[in-house]
């Protein structure tokens, strides 16, 4: 377990977040959070196993799990930003409690509000990501001490069997893309990406 | 006989035919494939709780917040497995958010069962505002509720609220009032 973020590399969310989906070749669902989170994960190519928040800050990690429940056989990841978590930090143990092997869980870091100003989180100065994990029952947590540690990291959650949680200091970039905001369509594709449902 | 008598007649004998309020909720669950049922407890869904627990078909267990249970029943949905959060009136109150930025508009069949404080008997002063914030919440977003207060009744409206839920992909609040589940009186 790496727990020490001084030494880890700032990387950059666009680029984390492109890494991760080349690496994805059996259909894993992502689960991608408010805001810049997702606005990357949409800039990083669509794909119908992607699923895109619009609000409810801070629930990736809920929305991932229920997933992850609902089908114990497909891989799911959840992107989250530092802040949301911070807004949902419960969530942490009720992952570990539950212990879902399928569930990967990505925090991006940067310390910030970044889509509201780049004002600090309360977190920045003073709360290890890592450590907040570790402690609410997550072992399998670390930091990505570069971009090719974290593609180790996440080749190591492809196969784990509990929980991964992978956090990364990232800059203060704003998101490359930006998701186009239909809910509906959102919701309908994620469910036919998943198997569930058939086009009509 | 009161409601309230026959409830804790039917608790006494805890069995699949199970009769008492809880024991319907259960039973209407069940039939309808809801497997799910993240809650955070209140002391009038205990018994509820329990039997969710003791039955193997359930998934069920506590979540820090309401909005972090709303949150995986509605990514379980999307996944293809029905659930239900079951939580208290002071819970409820803390699901705006999420239900006008999640479940409302990405249409997903988001159920709860609202055990109703602050009513009929209610001794906490902060339970009784609280509670008067949840009906101006459900109807300000034109969402589906009920308030059971009679037995003979549950069924019903729970069963045919929760196809219509599915069907429609809307949420629905299911409200447990007191005259129902007998609700939490003051004893010190």
């Amino acid at each position: 377990m790496n727990t020490d973020a001084r030494n880890t590399k700032v990387m950059n969310r666009f680029d984390v977040t492109s890494r991760l989906i080349a690496k994805l070749e059996h259909e894993e669902a992502v689960i991608g959070g408010i805001g810049n989170t997702n606005f990357d994960l949409w800039a990083a190519g669509h794909r119908p196993q992607n699923f895109y928040m619009l609000g409810s800050m801070g629930l990736a990690f809920p929305i991932a799990l229920g997933v992850a429940l609902a089908q114990p056989e497909r891989r799911v990841f959840a992107l989250e930003g530092d802040g949301s978590l911070l807004m949902q930090l419960g969530a942490l143990s009720t992952i570990a409690a539950l212990k879902p092997k399928n569930l990967t869980m990505i925090v991006m870091d940067n310390g910030i509000y970044q889509i509201t100003g780049a004002q600090p989180t309360p977190a920045a100065k003073v709360a290890d990501i890592v450590a907040i994990a570790t402690g609410s029952g997550l072992a399998n947590s670390a930091w990505a001490a570069d971009e090719e540690d974290f593609e180790r990291l996440v080749e190591e959650a492809m196969s784990a069997t509990e929980p991964s949680l992978i956090a990364v200091r990232i800059d203060d970039k704003p998101g490359v893309g930006a998701t186009r905001r239909d809910p509906v369509q959102i919701r309908e594709r994620f469910m036919h990406g998943l198997g569930v449902r058939e086009p009509l | 006989m009161p409601i309230a008598e026959q409830q804790t007649s039917s608790e006494a004998a805890q069995t699949s035919s199970d009769t008492s309020w809880h024991g319907i909720v259960l039973q209407t669950l069940k039939r309808n494939e809801i497997s799910l049922v993240p809650y955070v407890p209140d002391r009038v869904l205990t018994p509820l709780i329990k039997n969710l627990h003791a039955d193997p078909f359930f998934t069920t267990f506590a979540t820090a917040r309401e909005e972090e249970a709303v949150g995986i029943v509605s990514g379980a949905w999307m996944g293809g497995r029905r659930g239900a959060v079951l939580m208290q009136t002071s819970g409820f109150a803390t699901l705006a958010n999420v239900l006008a930025s999640l479940a409302v508009p990405y249409q997903i069949p988001l159920i709860m069962f609202v055990s109703e404080r602050g009513t009929l008997g209610e001794f906490n002063y902060g339970q009784s505002l609280v509670c008067r914030t949840m009906r101006p919440v459900l109807d300000s977003l034109a969402l589906e509720h009920h308030t059971i207060t009679r037995l003979d009744e549950l069924e019903f409206i729970a069963d045919r609220s929760i196809k219509q839920a599915v069907t429609t992909q809307a949420p629905v609040a299911l409200i447990l009032n007191p005259l129902l589940t007998g609700g939490k009186v003051f004893n010190k």
